[in-house]
C-alpha cells in the first residue's frame, strides 16, 4: 500500500465550488442580451455605465456585506448606516464645517457602530441577526434625530464630486463614484485571497470550531468583519450624499435587503465559507441590469424588479441547496 | 528506547471540576521516539489528561515540563508552538479550504503581507508526500474521505516541528486499511524521534503499535508498563479494576449457534431492494430471533443498507414483505408501525438529543409511535424508564438528568432503551459499540444475545469483525456498496474467511441461501 484511494472524483473538484459565480455570470449575459435584442438603444456602452454609476453606493456596500456573510454572520444595519453617515454630512456640512474633516467624520461612524455590534456579537455571544438589526432601528433613529427633513448638499467638494465626468471622446463616462467602488472591490478581494484575515474569513465559515481550535483569531475576524462592512456602509453612505446631493432621514430603507440579495444571487453561500467579491460584483450588477430593463420597457412598474429579484434569489438558493456546496 | 531522557513529564496532575475529581495526582512521562498508549474506560481521565497538558484546561495542582522546562500551556495554539501538536478524533479542519491551505492556516509564509499560494501549495505536496499522500492539494478538504483528513490534520500538526503529537481517538472511524495507513505513518514519524502519545479504544490497536502503555482508572494513575509485560488480559483488568465476570461472560459465551433460528419464522423478506447511487440491490430475509450481523469495510453501504430497512432513505426499487404481507418503508413512522426500530451510527448527530433528560430520551420513539396527541402517562413513563435504567445498568440511574452529562457508553444505552421500549420486532444496531467502553460493550452485546433469545431479530452492524462473529448467527457481508455474500456462521466461518470475502467479494457458492 502506498497511498489511500481518494475518493473525490475528479469532476467535483474544480467546477463545483466556481458553478454559482458561473451561473451568475450565464445570467448576467443572458439578461444583457436579452436587453440588446429587444430594444436598440440599449447596446450603448453608457447603459452599462449607468449601471455602474446607479449602483456603485450598492456595490461598495455589498462587498462588506460579502466578508460578514462569508463568516456566517448577517448584518442589517448597512443601509440605515449608509443613510446615517450621508445625514451627518449634510448637516455638519450645513453648519459649515469644512469637506475634508466631514468626511473623516462621517468616515468613523459607519466602522466605529460596526467595531461595537461586532464586539457584542463576539464578546457577549449574540446572534448577529439581532444585533445588527439593533444597529438598523438605532442608526435610523439617529438619522431622523438629526432632522426630519431632508438636507440638501451645497458644498463645492461635494457637488464637484457629483458632477464630475471621467469619459472618453465619444461621451461616454464614469461618476468618480464608480471609481472608489472598483477600487473597494480590488482591494477586497486582495484582501480575501492573499491575507491572513482574509483567509481567516473563510475558514471561520467553514467551520468557526475548527478555526477556533486551529488556533485562529475567531473572536479579532469576527470584529473586524463588521467593522469593515461598517466601513463599507460609510463609505457606500458617502458615495450616495454624492448621488443625491442631500442627506434624507428616510432613504435607503430596505437597502439591506437589497445587498443581501446581491451577495447571495453573486454566489456566496449565506452559511458561510463560500464565495467571490467577483461574485459580488456580478450580483450587484444582475440587480442594476433588471432594473435597467424595467427602465426601457417603460410599461412595468418598477416593483417588477423587487418581483424579479424575488424570483432569482429563490432560484439561487436552491441552486446552492442542489451542488451541496455546504459540504459536511 | 528507554535510556533517553523524557522529553515530556507530568508530575502530580490533579484537576478538579464542580462535584467530580477529574484527575488525582496523575505522574505521566513520554519518551522521545515511542508511541505511548493512553489507556483507560471512560470517564478514566484521559480526555482531561490530554486538555490539562495542552492547556484547554488549567491545571489544579501539580507540574509539566518539556525538555526539562517547567510549562504551562495556554491553550492548544501555544501548545502547538511550543511543539506539542494534538489531533483530535473529530477532525477539525475547514471542510471548505484546501488541503494545502488546512495545513498551514494561521502561519502561512507572507511576503509583504501577501500569502504566495505557490509556496504554500509546494511546500503542502513536500509535507504529505512524507506522509507518502498523493493528493491533489487544491480540493476542498471537505471532498475527500475522513481518513485522508486525519492525515491532514496530523500534516498540520507536524508541520510545527513538533516533538510531541497527540493523537486523541484518530482509528475510530478509519477502517482496517486506513489504519494501517495510519500506523505506518505513526512508526516513521517515532523514529523520527517524535513522541507520540495515542488514546484508542481498540485494543488490538494498542498491541499492534505502541511500546509502552499508561494506565489511568477513575482519575488515578494505575501505572506505566512496557507493552511486552502487560497482556491483553492484564491491561483490561487494570483499566477495570477487577476482573470482570461479563467480560469472562463475554469471552467464554459460546458462539451462537445457527441451528437454533433454523426453525424461525421469516420476519422481514427483502428482494431486489436498492436504491441509486446509495446500495446495488439485495436480497435478504431477517427470521424472528436471529442476529444478522452485516460486515463489511467502512463505506460499503451497511449503514445504507439499515437506512433502507427503516426507511431513513426511500428506496427505488424492490420490495419488502413483514410477516409475507407486502409493505412500503417509505419513512421511519411506517417502519417503527411495523416494528422495526433503528439506533444509528452517529448517535451524537442524529440519536440522542443531548439536552433532554434521559427520561425523556427514552421515551421518544414509543410517543412517536403513538402519536403526539396521546401523550404517555407520566406514571407510565416513570415505570419503563425505571425498568430499562435497571435493566441496562445505566449509570447514573436518574432519569431526570440531561443525557449530555452521561458518559459515551450510557448514552448508547439509553438510545438502545429508547427502541427497546417500543419493543419492537426487528431491532437494527449500526455501530453500538464504537467509541464506548470495554464494560458497556460487553454488557451490550450480552443484551444483543438475551435480546434474540427472547424472540427480537436483530440486524447488527460493526466495523470490529471479532464482535460480529461472536453475536451472529449469520453475516452478510458488503462490499462496494453490494451485498456480496451471506455466511451462516458456523464452525467454518472465523475471521479469516470473512476478511477474505470482503477483500476479494467473492463467496457466493456454497454460503448464500
Amino acid at each position: 500500500m502506498t497511498s489511500l484511494p481518494i475518493s473525490a472524483p475528479s469532476w467535483a473538484k474544480l467546477p463545483r465550488r466556481h458553478m454559482p459565480v458561473l451561473a451568475t455570470l450565464t445570467l448576467l449575459l443572458v439578461m444583457y442580451g436579452i436587453g440588446v435584442s429587444q430594444y436598440r438603444a440599449f447596446s450603448n456602452v453608457q447603459v452599462v455605465f449607468n449601471v455602474f454609476i446607479d449602483n456603485g453606493f450598492l456595490l461598495v456596500i455589498a462587498v462588506g456585506m460579502t466578508f460578514v456573510i462569508l463568516t456566517g454572520g448577517i448584518d442589517l444595519s448597512v443601509g440605515s448606516v449608509a443613510a446615517m453617515t450621508a445625514m451627518v454630512s449634510a448637516w455638519l456640512l450645513q453648519s459649515g464645517l469644512p469637506a475634508l474633516p466631514v468626511l473623516v467624520i462621517a468616515l468613523l461612524i459607519g466602522p466605529t457602530l460596526g467595531f461595537l455590534m461586532g464586539c457584542a456579537i463576539h464578546f457577549f455571544d449574540i446572534q448577529p441577526f439581532i444585533v445588527t438589526l439593533a444597529g438598523m432601528f438605532f442608526a435610523r433613529g439617529m438619522c431622523t434625530f438629526i432632522s426630519d427633513a431632508s438636507i440638501p448638499i451645497t458644498d463645492g467638494f461635494w457637488t464637484t464630486m457629483s458632477q464630475y465626468r471621467i469619459g472618453d471622446p465619444r461621451g461616454n463616462f464614469v461618476s468618480i463614484s464608480v471609481l472608489v467602488a472598483f477600487a473597494v472591490v480590488l482591494i477586497a478581494a486582495y484582501v480575501l485571497a492573499y491575507t491572513r484575515l482574509g483567509r481567516n474569513v473563510y475558514a471561520i465559515g467553514g467551520n468557526p470550531q475548527s478555526a477556533l481550535l486551529m488556533g485562529l483569531p475567531v473572536g479579532r475576524t469576527r470584529i473586524a468583519v463588521y467593522t469593515i462592512s461598517g466601513l463599507c456602509a460609510a463609505i457606500g453612505g458617502i458615495l450616495l450624499s454624492f448621488y443625491t446631493l442631500s442627506g434624507a432621514p428616510l432613504i435607503a430603507i430596505g437597502m439591506e435587503l437589497d445587498v443581501i440579495a446581491a451577495v447571495v444571487i453573486g454566489g456566496t453561500v449565506l452559511t458561510g465559507g463560500s464565495g467571490y467579491i467577483f461574485g459580488t460584483v456580478l450580483g450587484v450588477l444582475v440587480l442594476g441590469v433588471i432594473q435597467t430593463l424595467i427602465t426601457f420597457d417603460g410599461s412595468l412598474n418598477s416593483w417588477w424588479t423587487k418581483i424579479v429579484i424575488g424570483g432569482l434569489l429563490f432560484a439561487f438558493i436552491l441552486l446552492q441547496r442542489l451542488i451541496g456546496i455546504r459540504y459536511k | 528506547m528507554t535510556d533517553s531522557r523524557p522529553v515530556l513529564t507530568m508530575t502530580g496532575i490533579s484537576k478538579s471540576f464542580p462535584g467530580v475529581r477529574a484527575l488525582h495526582n496523575v505522574d505521566f512521562r513520554l519518551l522521545p521516539g515511542e508511541v505511548h498508549a493512553l489507556m483507560g474506560e471512560n470517564g478514566a481521565g484521559k480526555s482531561t489528561l490530554i486538555k490539562v497538558l495542552t492547556g484547554v484546561y488549567g491545571i489544579d495542582e501539580g507540574t509539566v515540563t518539556l525538555d526539562g522546562e517547567q510549562v504551562a500551556f495556554n491553550g492548544p495554539m501555544q501548545a502547538a508552538a511550543a511543539g506539542v501538536s494534538t489531533v483530535y478524533q473529530e477532525v477539525n479542519l475547514c471542510p471548505n479550504l484546501s488541503v494545502a491551505e488546512n495545513i498551514f492556516i494561521g502561519r502561512e509564509p507572507r511576503r509583504l503581507g501577501a500569502i504566495p499560494w505557490g509556496e504554500v501549495r509546494r511546500r503542502a505536496r513536500q509535507l504529505l508526500a512524507r506522509l507518502d499522500l498523493d493528493i491533489d492539494v487544491t480540493a476542498p478538504v471537505g471532498s475527500f474521505s475522513l481518513a485522508v483528513q486525519q492525515m491532514v490534520a496530523i500534516a498540520r500538526a507536524i508541520d510545527v516541528q513538533a516533538r510531541v503529537l497527540i493523537l486523541d481517538e484518530p482509528t475510530s472511524s478509519l477502517d482496517a486499511g486506513e489504519v494501517a495507513q495510519l500506523f505506518r505513518i505513526m512508526r516513521q514519524l517515532r523514529d523520527e524521534g517524535i513522541a507520540i502519545l495515542f488514546v484508542t479504544h481498540f485494543l488490538d490497536q494498542v498491541y499492534g503499535i505502541a511500546d509502552r502503555i499508561t494506565v489511568l482508572r477513575n482519575g488515578a494513575l494505575v501505572g506505566e508498563y512496557p507493552i511486552a509485560e502487560l497482556p491483553q488480559l492484564a491491561l483490561v483488568e487494570k483499566m477495570i479494576g477487577k476482573e470482570l465476570d461479563v467480560l469472562e461472560l463475554m469471552e467464554e459465551h459460546p458462539r451462537q449457534s445457527v441451528t437454533a433460528t433454523e426453525g424461525g419464522s421469516p420476519l422481514v423478506q427483502v428482494s431486489q431492494l436498492g436504491r441509486r447511487g446509495s446500495v446495488a440491490p439485495f436480497s435478504l430475509t431477517i427470521n424472528a430471533g436471529e442476529v444478522v450481523g452485516l460486515a463489511g469495510l467502512l463505506g460499503s453501504g451497511r449503514t445504507e443498507v439499515a437506512r433502507l430497512l427503516f426507511g431513513a432513505d426511500r428506496a427505488d426499487r424492490g420490495e419488502v414483505r413483514v410477516d409475507g404481507a407486502r409493505t412500503g418503508l417509505r419513512n421511519p413512522v411506517q417502519a417503527i408501525e411495523q416494528g422495526i426500530g433503528f439506533c444509528s451510527e452517529n448517535r451524537r448527530a442524529e440519536g440522542i438529543i443531548a439536552d433532554l433528560s434521559v427520561r425523556e430520551n427514552m421515551i421518544l420513539a414509543m410517543q412517536a409511535a403513538r402519536g403526539w396527541l396521546r401523550p404517555i402517562p407520566r406514571r407510565r413513563q416513570d415505570e419503563l424508564v425505571d425498568r430499562y435504567i435497571k435493566a441496562l445498568s445505566i449509570r447514573p440511574a436518574n432519569p431526570e438528568m440531561p443525557v449530555r452529562n452521561l458518559s459515551g457508553g450510557n448514552q448508547q444505552k439509553v438510545l438502545l432503551a429508547r427502541w427497546l421500549i417500543t419493543e419492537p420486532r426487528l431491532l437494527i444496531l449500526d455501530e453500538p459499540t464504537r467509541g464506548i467502553d470495554i464494560g458497556a460493550k460487553a454488557e451490550i452485546q450480552k443484551l444483543v444475545v438475551q435480546l434474540s433469545d427472547g424472540g427480537m431479530a436483530v440486524l447488527f452492524i460493526s466495523a470490529e469483525l471479532e464482535e460480529v462473529l461472536r453475536l451472529s448467527h449469520r453475516i452478510v457481508v458488503m462490499r462496494d456498496r453490494q451485498l456480496v455474500a451471506q455466511l451462516d456462521n458456523d464452525d467454518t466461518v472465523d475471521a479469516d474467511r470473512v476478511m477474505q470475502t470482503i477483500a476479494s467479494g467473492t463467496e457466493r457458492e456454497e454460503a448464500s441461501r
